[in-house]
């Protein structure tokens, strides 16, 4: 008899226990992060969301000067918490469009009143069909897009102070 | 927002004495805070939109709402990660649900969908990744483990025989 197999069983349990405590402590990367980088943004045209200003396509992305994009929605929490870096961003000359997710006018107006106006163009995108386009998996998010139309960046979630920088960053880069 | 009310209105709310148990001063001033505070939060609620057109509304061809059924229950909801989007009551999933029938409405086949999705959000929003170098595993583990457990299970049996004399 292969006393050595009487082991194997312990061997396995010592494996998992390895891969659930490595897992633990630095829980595994669960973002989905959008597979369009680096490809041209989709085509598609959203009319405003507030009358009086202008709504967003795919050609006002490729105008040959880079721009933000921001996924956002007034119902967001942490759009709202990512707002003055929107605003910090937008001082430093950085143009910024915006895709407004299932919203309506009087809660975007309102939004944009209590915390900032960042955007040149906002789209509306009331059944999310351009959010899904782009691969965005939530709000916020906001792709840096170069002046020819491809997206060259993705930020998934809030933007919070010390990311400030590298989109600036990525932003330059593009140019 | 409702959360925070609550919290701030049972701890000012006047009245109870303090001979009441604890628990059930605390159970009768939520609920009267939740009182006061549900119909304020009502609006907040009303300002999401309706849900898409084809979200909760089948297609009128059964043979094409079949086809889409069958693909939803395939697709990752992306907000709430372990569910499918068939199953799923989140915005997103509604979307994406409403996004599935438009499409296979117009013609085009599930696969072709599928791709669309793939291409935009990688293998991971596929219930039924395609076979690939990293998802080999995930179609060969099975099959190491069944052969593994025959393996176990013939050598167990040979050993209960009673030896030959």
């Amino acid at each position: 008899m292969r006393r050595w197999l009487l082991w194997l069983p312990l061997v396995l349990f010592a494996l998992v226990v390895v891969f659930a405590v490595r897992e633990l402590r630095k829980p595994s990367d669960r973002t989905v992060y959008s597979a369009m980088v680096g490809k041209p943004v989709p085509d598609f045209t959203l009319p405003p969301i507030l009358s009086g200003r202008p709504g967003l396509s795919a050609a006002d992305l490729k105008v040959g000067q880079p721009r933000l994009l921001n996924i956002f929605a007034s119902w967001c929490v942490p759009c709202i918490a990512e707002a003055p870096q929107l605003m910090k961003l937008k001082a430093m000359g950085i143009p910024i469009d915006a895709v407004a997710i299932r919203d309506s006018e009087p809660a975007i107006a309102q939004f944009l009143k209590r915390h900032g106006d960042p955007y040149a163009r906002i789209g509306d995108d009331r059944d999310s069909r351009v959010q899904l386009s782009l691969g965005s998996s939530g709000v916020p998010e906001t792709f840096v897009i170069d002046g020819r139309g491809i997206i060259v960046k993705q930020h998934v979630g809030d933007i919070r102070d010390e990311d400030v920088a590298a989109l600036a960053d990525a932003w330059r880069n593009a140019r | 927002m409702a959360e925070c009310a609550v919290k701030t209105v049972s701890g000012t709310l006047p009245g109870f004495r303090a001979s009441a148990p604890l628990l059930l001063r605390q159970i009768i001033a939520t609920s009267a805070a939740a009182s006061l505070v549900l119909p304020l939060a009502t609006p907040a609620a009303a300002q999401s939109r309706p849900p898409a057109p084809y979200a909760n509304v089948q297609l009128s061809d059964p043979a094409k709402e079949a086809e889409a059924t069958a693909l939803m229950a395939t697709l990752r909801c992306l907000v709430c990660q372990g569910q499918a989007i068939v199953d799923s009551d989140a915005d997103m999933a509604g979307d994406m649900r409403s996004l599935v029938r438009q499409r296979i409405a117009a013609g085009e086949s599930a696969d072709e969908v599928r791709d669309w999705l793939i291409a935009r959000y990688g293998d991971y929003v596929t219930y039924d990744p395609p076979m690939s170098a990293v998802t080999i595993p995930l179609w060969l583990t099975p099959l190491a483990l069944l052969a593994l457990g025959i393996w176990i299970a013939s050598a167990s049996f040979r050993r209960r025989r009673p030896p030959r004399r």
